[in-house]
């Protein structure tokens, strides 16, 4: 790591250490829930300074951006300011945490300093990932293709993952959807930031697009770019209105599209497996193996990007109506 | 062709089952499609316990990329095994949850429920039968999440709680999991669990590895409610539908069971689990105090589901005491009991759950006067009250009788005799239920009730006598745990 | 010199550590979320920190470059992510619900309530 790299490091790290005790003295849940924002956003810069670049567009997205948005929509449900507990128990916790830390820096006093490019972590299945997927795949980022090919049944759990979350959020708090009239008032009733979101929107969502097509060759793919795109709708949810947005992208076609999102990535593995490869094995998929890579991977980053963009739209639904209607 | 895509086949169908059942418009549809989903991954299980019952083992490559590079799907004779107990109590469960469900869940959320439920299945079918240590966690992670919303759909608003606190404190070992795959990763270069067996033992006395294997068991631990990791469960089970009682009740903790065994012997291996790290002297003792502890407090409980769960916390620690003995008995009778404790408490469960669609609730003291009202339904619960005992002919007793031998065999008598006590606690415990039902009389303003309806009784049924019949009979599940347990002291995968 | 080897693990393990201690000592349900958050999140810094190579860069191939960041870690991470949100959404619309039925999301105040649900008529 060049010198420079390590400052960054350093700087970034003792920011993190300070804002982590920021949020556990911290009282009011406000600043709790911005502070872990800021957590989240300072942990993306730690993940671009060690070279991670798709997993720190990943972490600002949801973890900065969507994770803080329904923080936000619940504690503005359940109120900013915590009750003082009468007695407070912290030596059993604090034991525990000192044991599980202890047994940690234990295991790490054994491993190869961080950066040793001689680490056995580096040694035996990543090196065929760096040196042979640019051929095998056929795509620069070793990420996209690690994530979509080599390890793809993984990626295919992560997309069911999102798809139990929202199935488990509409269990629990659904979407109301109100009788009345959209509130689509002439003139506008926030006119700045309605224009300025309506000049925005169209730019967010040609950002998602490039960010899901592109993710062969740079950082993205098919989940950054759902997230971006959800973004684009809660942005204009937040300046117009949920029914406005609701109508735009109505919750029922939104479901179904999830399932679909799925559907898609698994019908590829199943299709596959018809044309006689293994399930998601993409080579079977065109004459060419790499071309079939390469549509195999188009197909599954697009029903990822359709479930997440889907899945996280109808998440941040459910919580925004749940709000409204507050006892 | 189709037979060689079996193992895939296994998870991949529910797994996508699912989105197909949340698009199906009507209820009845969906669930006559989950349930013919669960009926065909049953069948799924049957054929691959044939195919591995010889020692065989099944791989499966996913994308057609070999591992260690790839994800790889391996069945041999332990998880086909368990495979088979996850999805044939699925195939009993999800015919029942029609029927049950009717009084418990509001008619909007039938479809939700279903959906969870398949992919509840899936992720547990999959835990069992991958063979890459992140795809574990990835698919653990699908069985929680759908867990959790399943148990939230409880009546009492006490489902809620419990099902935030399982969710923090399933979390929490999950994480624990991610850092000690994290950490093996490190020390090996590989997450595929062969690979894995083969790398880690030159490692022995790495301080990493002690770390790792620290933080899986703990993390399985937290999934398998070891005590005094258990607080997640007593509640999670006692306010959950019946269904999901049934279902997750007799198979979730069995799965993080084999995940731990997978990892014990398998990964880490014997030599390094119990030779260098000793871990049957920390597992020993919390076995026997969850034994003794868990089935004394069930005794003092009011909610009959209740109860049912803190017997299921002392079941898992005869669980963790077979292994603790570190014999191949000891380990044929935790597998046994794998098999055992999944028929009696699913046949329990959907019984109460048969009780509750009749009168409403499942506290001990409104069962009074069942015996006569309902004696199916109290007829299948005391068989499966004495199969818990572990009385002779039932599937109770056989477990029970390979971990007595496996203790004699080691010469721990001590242990012999808590056995023998926690039986007769049960015996306390099940009792109370019993003689509410059968001597005491309804009271005279409750309304009247009449005998559960067939589509409840059958699968109910179903699970009781399958308690009988590999009680009489127990050839076929003997077989198989104890040619599983014997592979695993062998070592190899 | 093992300190400064290693000092970027140590730091990770500290904030991992803030993070288990907020979720288990805190007694309101959304802080025990933003702990959740900061514990998970701090795994995912070991991860990545773990796969860091000297003098490499992020893995997508280029000309002229030889040595790269191992990808393996940030794979596994990224889904460990979409899991994290996934819980966190999931774990939020639980909260919700509980104040919407209990009045409240202190801990102290639900156990006193389920409390008194055990032991009175209704247990």
């Amino acid at each position: 790591m060049s010198s420079i790299n390590l400052l960054i490091d350093i700087v970034l790290l003792t920011m993190l250490v300070f804002t982590t005790i920021a949020i556990v003295r911290s009282r009011s849940l406000f600043a709790i829930v911005m502070l872990s924002g800021i957590y989240s956003l300072l942990s993306a810069n730690i993940f671009i300074i060690l070279d991670a670049v798709d997993v720190a567009f990943t972490e600002a997205a949801v973890g900065a951006g969507i994770s803080t948005v329904l923080m936000l929509a619940t504690i503005g449900i359940t109120g900013y300011e915590q009750k003082k507990r009468r007695t407070i128990s912290w030596i059993a916790p604090m034991v525990v945490v000192v044991i599980t830390g202890a047994v940690l820096v234990y295991g790490t006093l054994d491993m190869p300093a961080f950066t040793d490019p001689s680490a056995p972590i580096h040694q035996h299945v990543a090196p065929r990932y760096i040196n042979d997927s640019p051929t095998e795949v056929g795509i620069p980022n070793m990420v996209t293709s690690v994530l979509a090919s080599y390890r793809g049944y993984d990626t295919m759990g992560e997309v069911i993952v999102v798809f139990a979350a929202m199935i488990g959020v509409f269990s629990l708090i659904g979407i109301r959807e109100k009788k009345s009239e959209p509130i689509h008032a002439e003139p506008p009733a926030r006119p700045i930031l309605q224009v300025m979101a309506k000049f925005m929107i169209p730019f967010i969502i040609l950002f998602a697009l490039y960010v899901q097509f592109h993710g062969d060759f740079g950082p993205g793919g098919g989940f950054q770019a759902g997230v971006i795109f959800s973004v684009a709708i809660i942005l204009y949810t937040l300046t117009f209105s949920q029914q406005d947005a609701m109508k735009l992208v109505p919750p029922w076609v939104l479901k179904r599209l999830a399932s679909i999102g799925v559907l898609i990535y698994g019908g590829t593995g199943v299709v596959s497996m018809l044309k006689g490869g293994n399930f998601l094995d993409y080579s079977v998929l065109a004459h060419d193996p790499i071309h079939g890579q390469h549509y195999g991977i188009l197909i599954i980053e697009f029903g990822v990007g359709l479930t997440v963009a889907c899945a996280m739209m109808l998440i941040f639904f459910a919580f925004i109506s749940r709000g409204d209607k507050n006892p | 062709m189709i037979s060689e895509h079996i193992p895939a086949l296994q998870v991949v169908v529910p797994l996508l089952a699912a989105p197909i059942c949340f698009m199906i418009l009507n209820n009845r549809m969906a669930w006559l499609f989950a349930t013919l989903v669960s009926w065909l991954s049953f069948a799924m299980a049957i054929m691959l316990v044939m195919e591995v019952k010889d020692g065989t083992v099944l791989r499966y490559e996913f994308g057609g990329w070999a591992p260690p590079w790839g994800i790889e799907y391996s069945v041999d004779i332990l998880n086909a095994y368990v495979l088979l107990i996850v999805s044939g109590i699925a195939a009993v469960v999800f015919p029942y949850s029609w029927k049950s469900i009717q009084k418990e869940i509001p008619e909007s959320h039938y479809r939700i429920y279903f959906t969870a439920m398949l992919l509840c299945l899936a992720g547990l079918l999959g835990m069992t039968i991958t063979g890459d240590a992140f795809n574990l966690f990835v698919l653990l992670e699908i069985s929680s999440l759908s867990s959790y919303t399943l148990i939230s759909l409880g009546r009492d608003r006490r489902a809620l709680t419990a099902s935030f606190q399982y969710l923090i404190m399933g979390t929490i070992g999950a994480t624990f999991i991610l850092i000690g795959i994290g950490l093996l990763y490190a020390l090996t270069g590989t997450l595929n669990m062969a690979d894995l067996a083969v790398r880690i033992p030159p490692l022995e006395g790495s301080r990493t590895l002690e770390a790792a294997f620290a933080f899986l068991i703990v993390g399985f631990g937290l999934k398998l409610a070891m005590f005094p990791l258990h607080l997640w469960l007593p509640n999670a089970y006692a306010f959950a539908p019946s269904a999901v009682s049934a279902f997750i009740g007799s198979t979730a903790t069995k799965v993080a069971i084999y995940a731990l065994l997978r990892f014990l012997f398998t990964i880490f291996g014997t030599k390094f689990s119990f030779d260098y790290m000793q871990v049957h002297w920390l597992l020993m003792p919390l076995a026997v105090v969850s034994i003794m502890f868990a089935s004394i407090v069930a005794v003092f409980q009011d909610g009959i589901k209740r109860l049912l769960a803190y017997s299921s916390v002392a079941q898992i620690g005869y669980m963790l005491l077979g292994i603790s003995l570190v014999n191949v008995t000891g380990l044929t009778g935790t597998l046994l009991h794998l098999f055992n404790h999944a028929l009696m408490k699913g046949g329990l469960f959907l019984t109460l759950g048969a009780v509750a669609y009749q009168i409403g609730n499942t506290r001990v003291k409104s069962v009074a006067g069942l015996g006569q009202a309902m004696p199916f339904t109290m007829g299948a619960f005391v068989v499966g009250a004495l199969s818990l005992i572990g009385v002779p002919l039932t599937v109770g007793f056989i477990s029970k009788w390979y971990l007595i031998l496996a203790t004699l065999e080691k010469g721990y008598w001590p242990l012999t005799v808590l056995i023998l006590i926690s039986s007769l606690i049960a015996v306390v415990y099940t009792w109370r239920i019993i003689e509410t039902a059968y001597f005491q009389d309804r009271p005279a303003d409750a309304p009247p009730v009449s005998e559960a309806p067939l589509s409840l009784l059958i699968p109910a049924w179903t699970l009781i006598a399958a308690n009988l019949y590999f009680g009489i009979n127990s050839s076929l599940s003997t077989e198989l745990a104890s040619s599983a347990a014997t592979m695993l002291f062998g070592g190899n995968l | 010199m093992i300190s400064l080897e290693l000092y970027n693990y140590w730091v990770v393990i500290f904030l991992m550590m803030a993070g288990f201690y907020t979720l288990i000592v805190s007694n309101h349900l959304i802080k025990k979320i933003v702990g959740l958050n900061i514990f998970q999140t701090s795994v995912f810094m070991l991860y990545i920190s773990m796969g860091k190579v000297a003098g490499g860069t992020a893995p997508i191939a280029a000309e002229g470059i030889e040595t790269y960041s191992n990808p393996l870690p940030h794979v596994l991470i990224l889904t460990a992510i979409v899991v994290g949100i996934a819980t966190t959404s999931l774990a939020l619309a639980l909260v919700i619900r509980i104040k919407e039925s209990y009045g409240t999301v202190q801990e102290n105040e639900i156990l006193e309530l389920d409390h008194i649900s055990d032991t009175g008529p209704q247990a």
